[in-house]
């Protein structure tokens, strides 16, 4: 098991480590809903509270209901049914206490169930080995990672909106080519700390 | 020890799906419990057509399912899945923005003035909508089948009769909605009304039997006496009063039920009115009700019946009246610029050609009226 501090990790994964960025995970929902700076904030948030959450619960079950069990096949199929359903729970949350946010993320919210950069997180979280306070901040790192690119995202392509972009790559060509350039730049941090 | 090992093996396979099944129910447990806390909105105020009728309804329902358990049937065919669009009515205030499933049904214009899908929109707060009047008169009828009889290889005439409530007011041209079981519970198929307006005890429809069709399949199935539930009547189409203007029905393929609706209704009425009705068919075996309107024109000089046919006659067929596809039949019996009204049933390309004929000959687009399908 790693000896890194959870606060190394959760640093790591935000900046070196970023998972949409160097993992590129959770890259539909990054490219259709990086319009707006509103949106990005609000599918952001979403995406780390869900993120953390469910690297909390699978942590639990991975470690008191599959290991003793010798049920570590299962992973897979297990952490997707907790993920869908915490997400529904969080869409019932949101409806109820914030529905100009429920209104604003539309038919994204249930689509992060799908969002690979979730269940990525929790398997990372099982692949390097992390122990419990190392989970959740990995988990809250990695969401905050996501939620910081999709950010910064939005705010270029509001920017791009009055740039002279060449007709064939304008819209979802030219996000594809501003994110390689943004995971690039990524690439500065890298010597910063270390997680594999 | 072959026995051990299988033993060892199913045993996990068992620990797998236990765990995994135990691990779902349990999920399912704690979102129906948060479900009951969570999306409890209390007591909402539905105002229909500006205090012309305050209900008071439990929140966190469809608008479609409150209006319904309200006995106020909204036209739907898919059961609220927002599948197909005919539940619109105009929300005032209260309902919330345009949601991305309902983009798809509304036009420009119906979303500037506030047409939403009434299964979409779902009770968060007190909610203002306007319904036609029409629409408040919509009742749900309990019947019993009367009679079902062949009129050709795939189309029964269906008699119902009315118990509860026991008499319907219909216009002619009008439709109800049948409720037709279906795995995933209940759904609604429309259904013109085929009977005219005086037999008001009795609904008959003329139903084409669509292969793999929900409600078709249903009503052709059905024995005498058993019960059947339907809403309505709907429908826009008001026949022209005037004695004077000229009645003109032209039909393809099974569309026949408002038209037998309308001209039974109209002779009822004014014996003396004149009426052209069209029928399109594909082959002999597909021609029905030709001889009960022949007599009828015996009777009344002024209806004018015209059948074709548009597939070639086969070698054994017999057939004196047209061919050709019926726009042809319209476009060389009717007289130009004539006061008319004109209602038509059919096919899509059927509607829009024979609706060029008409206006070639002077009938203006809001004398016509159809029912596509």
């Amino acid at each position: 098991m790693s000896q890194t501090s959870a606060l190394v990790i959760l640093i790591a994964a935000i900046f070196t480590n970023n998972i949409l960025l160097t993992n590129f995970l959770g890259m539909c929902s990054f490219i259709a809903c990086s319009r707006q700076i509103g949106t990005a904030v609000g599918l952001g948030t979403a995406v780390t509270f869900v993120m953390t959450m469910t690297t909390v619960l699978n942590y639990a079950i991975y470690h008191f209901v599959l290991m003793p069990h010798r049920l570590a096949h299962m992973t897979f199929i297990v952490f997707i049914a907790v993920i869908a359903a915490f997400v529904q729970f969080v869409e019932m949350f949101v409806e109820r206490f914030s529905p100009r946010l429920y209104f604003a993320l539309g038919i994204f919210l249930p689509l992060i169930t799908v969002n690979c950069a979730i269940l990525g997180a929790s398997l990372f979280m099982i692949i390097r080995q992390y122990n419990f306070v190392q989970s959740v901040g990995f988990g809250f790192g990695a969401g905050l990672g996501w939620a910081v690119a999709i950010l910064l995202m939005a705010g270029l392509r509001q920017k791009m909106r009055y740039s002279n972009i060449p007709e064939p790559f304008q819209g979802v060509p030219i996000a594809m080519v501003v994110t390689g350039v943004l995971a690039m730049a990524f690439m500065g941090f890298a010597g910063m700390v270390s997680i594999q | 020890m072959n026995c051990l090992c299988m033993g060892i093996v199913f045993g996990e396979y068992l620990l797998s799906i236990l765990s995994f099944g135990g691990l779902t129910v349990s999920l399912a447990a704690i979102l129906i419990v948060a479900e009951r806390l969570l999306v409890n909105y209390g007591t909402c105020k539905l105002d229909i057509n500006a205090g012309q009728k305050p209900l008071e309804v439990p929140g966190g329902q469809t608008l479609l399912a409150s209006l319904y358990a309200s006995q106020i049937f909204i036209p739907s065919a898919c059961g609220g899945k927002g599948s197909c669009g005919h539940c619109k009515i105009t929300v005032t205030a209260g309902g919330g923005p345009v949601l991305p499933t309902e983009t798809a049904y509304l036009s420009r214009k119906e979303m500037r003035s506030n047409v939403r899908l009434a299964c979409q929109v779902k009770i968060r707060e007190d909610i203002y909508v306007r319904i036609p009047e029409d629409m408040l008169n919509v009742r749900m009828f309990t019947s019993t089948l009367e009679s079902i009889k062949d009129l050709t290889h795939d189309i029964k005439q269906i008699r119902l009769a009315l118990n509860d409530p026991a008499e319907i007011s219909h216009r002619p041209g009008q439709y109800v909605q049948v409720q037709a079981p279906s795995s995933d519970g209940p759904v609604f198929r429309a259904y013109s009304i085929s009977s005219p307006t005086y037999e008001s005890n009795v609904v008959e429809l003329v139903v084409r039997l669509v292969p793999g069709g929900i409600g078709s399949t249903y009503l052709h199935n059905l024995q005498v006496g058993q019960a059947v539930s339907f809403t309505g009547p709907y429908g826009e189409f008001v026949l022209n009063d005037d004695p004077s203007v000229e009645i003109v029905c032209v039909g393809g393929g099974c569309g026949m039920a408002p038209m037998k609706n309308i001209i039974y209704t109209l002779y009822h009425r004014w014996p003396e009115r004149s009426c052209w009705l069209f029928f399109g068919c594909r082959t002999v075996r597909d021609v029905f009700y030709l001889g009960q309107f022949q007599e009828l024109a015996g009777k009344h000089s002024n209806f004018h019946v015209v059948y074709a046919l548009s597939d070639k006659l086969g070698e054994d067929e017999d057939w004196d009246g047209e061919t050709g596809f019926i726009h042809l039949a319209a476009d060389k019996h009717l007289e130009p610029n004539v006061r008319r009204q004109a209602f038509l049933c059919g096919p899509p390309p059927m509607i829009e050609a024979v609706t060029r004929v008409l206006e070639e000959k002077g009938i203006g687009s809001q004398d016509i009226f159809y029912d596509e399908f």
